[in-house]
């Protein structure tokens, strides 16, 4: 289904997660090829955000395994780079942009070691990336949701890992952040970088994603968004409360 | 009485000091973590383990007991952490039934004890509010090597604290081991109670380790001078505490260390710049909006500029609720917004903004995107 594309960067298998018996997740099968844009759709409690903080071992499944470029997701910590939902941040907390971003790299510089002018310089670099450079020092208190989402971008550049996996990055940022935003993803791509993206705006999904996961707690289906973004699957995921927005959507195809 | 005379003087601010500096860098983390109640539960945990081990060992020496209370209070956490994790009690209620019940078994104990016809557990009460005057030069050094020990690792593991307080599972995602490093961080915790519990005692010892972190978050903007500010008010009010004390007849030391960090507490939460609420008043008092209802307000303002010749239509609840995160009190903040005059009820029940709203919905936007590109 997906063309030219045998390897995969992500792959999933039997995953299932409960929260107090209750099954959030059943039985997911989803395989990410590597190199590419993917969006996770699906309405309000769906699992998209449980999905993805399962692959990444933050919660621990009843069932199923995930592999990192066909190694257990165990023996291969370090390859994901996470950006998480910003509303989740408690954004009081006391400290700047520069330091934020720098935390991007403190899976690398190792125990009981400082970060030093190296690890700011990757910083400094990923601030540029997401046009942020003159608000290292600024405290994060003081951003923007939308400076905010930048922020957290850039210290997952400085990951510099294979995979990214984004948390809704366009939940409640203004247009131009949103722009800068895909600008950076479709570099990553160019890159060979592989994105996972939990998404909420069907509108957009032609045009900022090549592949779409539709998630309503099982797998509805997932592939190339030419062959699975379609109105009977967006039916099937959100249950035909959708639509206008499913037609205006699959219409751009 | 002179300072630098006074043996017990002396005695008794060196070890509020090192008390004060402990429990204000340790607490920190704790205040910013939101793990506040948690201090207060571990402390209060600690009293059955004091008597218990007063009862096995038959010593008071500082070090047996402050064992006895570490490991009671960290039993205590592993009670609260077995409770949210085995059933569906929340957060707080689980440290308020671990608090309540550890507490009451201790006063329980201490009351046995006290009936008991040997005199050897004469002052053991003294650890409900403290007793500073009973401080002995090795329970100064016991106390200072604790504390000591304890700050060394914060600063080991400094980095990795940092990303644990600020967001856990991205630390997750780097790879660090974030539920030993949750452990040792509340066990560090742990050691900056039982260094106080002598001093301040169980009751008044959850006062050192929220208000210290809670007052110089007003004076800083990052956290390693949030840290040391903290360390230097607990440091400060250890020891003017102290001397008050000893200056003052039958003023007790640990309820004074405790009334001179709240007066601090009230300065900074008053005066200080940016944060304090005496500048915030003079500086933002004329806006209309709290943070959290700018989104709702947001919503509404782009729904009804969908009706341009009809701006005051009404919106249902429903349709702002789907533009919302699923858990956001939406009727709530529109209720708030139409206390401020900023969104009004529409006669078909409905939601819109008034002009008032309009005009401070624009500015938001203005705001945003003017500053965001």
């Amino acid at each position: 289904m997906y063309e030219g594309k045998n390897e995969w960067a992500l792959e999933v298998e039997d995953l299932t997660v409960a929260y107090a018996d209750k099954p959030v997740l059943w039985d997911i099968d989803l395989r990410v090829p590597k190199g590419v844009k993917m969006a996770i759709i699906g309405p309000n409690g769906a699992g998209k955000s449980t999905l993805v903080k399962a692959a990444m071992g933050l919660i621990k499944p009843v069932a199923g395994e995930v592999r990192i470029f066909g190694e257990p997701r165990e023996s291969s910590e370090g390859q994901i780079a996470y950006v998480p939902q910003r509303s989740t941040l408690s954004w009081d907390f006391p400290t700047d942009v520069i330091d934020v971003v720098t935390m991007g790299t403190y899976g690398r510089v190792g125990w009981f070691r400082r970060s030093g002018a190296v690890e700011k310089a990757e910083a400094m670099a990923a601030l540029e990336q997401v046009e942020m450079t003159n608000f290292a020092r600024r405290p994060i208190a003081a951003l923007s949701g939308g400076q905010q989402q930048r922020v957290l971008l850039a210290r997952a550049l400085v990951q510099g890992a294979p995979i990214y996996i984004l948390d809704e990055p366009f939940q409640g940022v203004d247009a131009p952040t949103e722009r800068a935003i895909i600008e950076v993803l479709n570099g990553l791509a160019d890159q060979g970088k592989t994105i996972v993206v939990v998404h909420h705006d069907l509108q957009t999904i032609p045009e900022y994603f090549d592949a779409v996961l539709l998630l309503n707690v099982r797998a509805i289906d997932s592939g190339p968004v030419a062959e699975v973004f379609t109105e009977e699957n967006l039916r099937l995921t959100f249950g035909g409360r959708v639509g206008v927005l499913a037609a205006s959507g699959a219409d751009q195809l | 009485m002179d300072f630098f005379a006074d043996y017990t003087l002396r005695l008794v601010a060196i070890g509020s000091a090192v008390l004060g500096a402990t429990s204000g860098a340790l607490g920190s983390f704790a205040y910013l973590r939101r793990q506040s109640l948690l201090g207060d539960a571990v402390s209060h945990a600690a009293l059955p383990g004091i008597v218990l081990a007063f009862m096995l060992t038959g010593s008071k020496v500082p070090l047996v007991l402050m064992v006895g209370a570490g490991l009671a209070g960290w039993v205590g956490t592993l009670a609260v952490q077995l409770i949210i994790r085995r059933s569906r009690v929340p957060y707080d209620s689980a440290l308020g039934i671990v608090l309540a019940v550890f507490f009451g078994f201790g006063l329980v104990l201490l009351t046995y004890i006290q009936k008991l016809p040997n005199a050897a557990q004469a002052g053991l009460e003294s650890f409900l509010f403290g007793q500073a005057a009973s401080l002995l030069k090795r329970d100064v050094v016991t106390m200072a090597v604790l504390g000591a020990t304890a700050l060394v690792v914060l600063i080991l593991l400094w980095k990795e604290f940092k990303v644990l307080s600020f967001d856990p599972d991205f630390a997750a995602s780097l790879g660090l081991p974030v539920r030993r490093l949750d452990g040792v961080l509340t066990l560090l915790l742990v050691v900056a109670i039982i260094i106080g519990l002598q001093t301040v005692g169980v009751v008044l010892m959850s006062a050192m380790i929220v208000a210290p972190g809670a007052a110089a978050r007003q004076w800083s903007r990052r956290l390693a001078p949030m840290v040391l500010i903290a360390a230097a008010i607990g440091i400060f009010s250890g020891v003017t505490g102290s001397i008050l004390s000893s200056y003052v007849p039958r003023l007790p030391t640990g309820p004074t260390i405790v009334l001179v960090l709240s007066a601090i507490f009230l300065v900074s939460l008053f005066m200080a710049p940016n944060r304090g609420l005496l500048w915030r008043t003079l500086r933002f008092g004329g806006l209309r909006t709290a943070p959290d209802l700018d989104p709702v307000l947001m919503h509404l303002f782009a729904l009804s500029r969908q009706h341009p010749d009809d701006p005051e239509h009404g919106h249902s609840v429903a349709v702002i609720q789907t533009m919302s995160p699923p858990d956001d009190k939406v009727v709530a903040a529109l209720e708030r917004l139409a206390d401020r005059g900023l969104a009004q009820r529409t006669v078909d029940g409905g939601w819109a903004p008034t002009p008032i709203g309009r005009r401070e919905a624009q500015r938001i936007l203005d705001r945003e995107t003017g500053a965001g590109s």
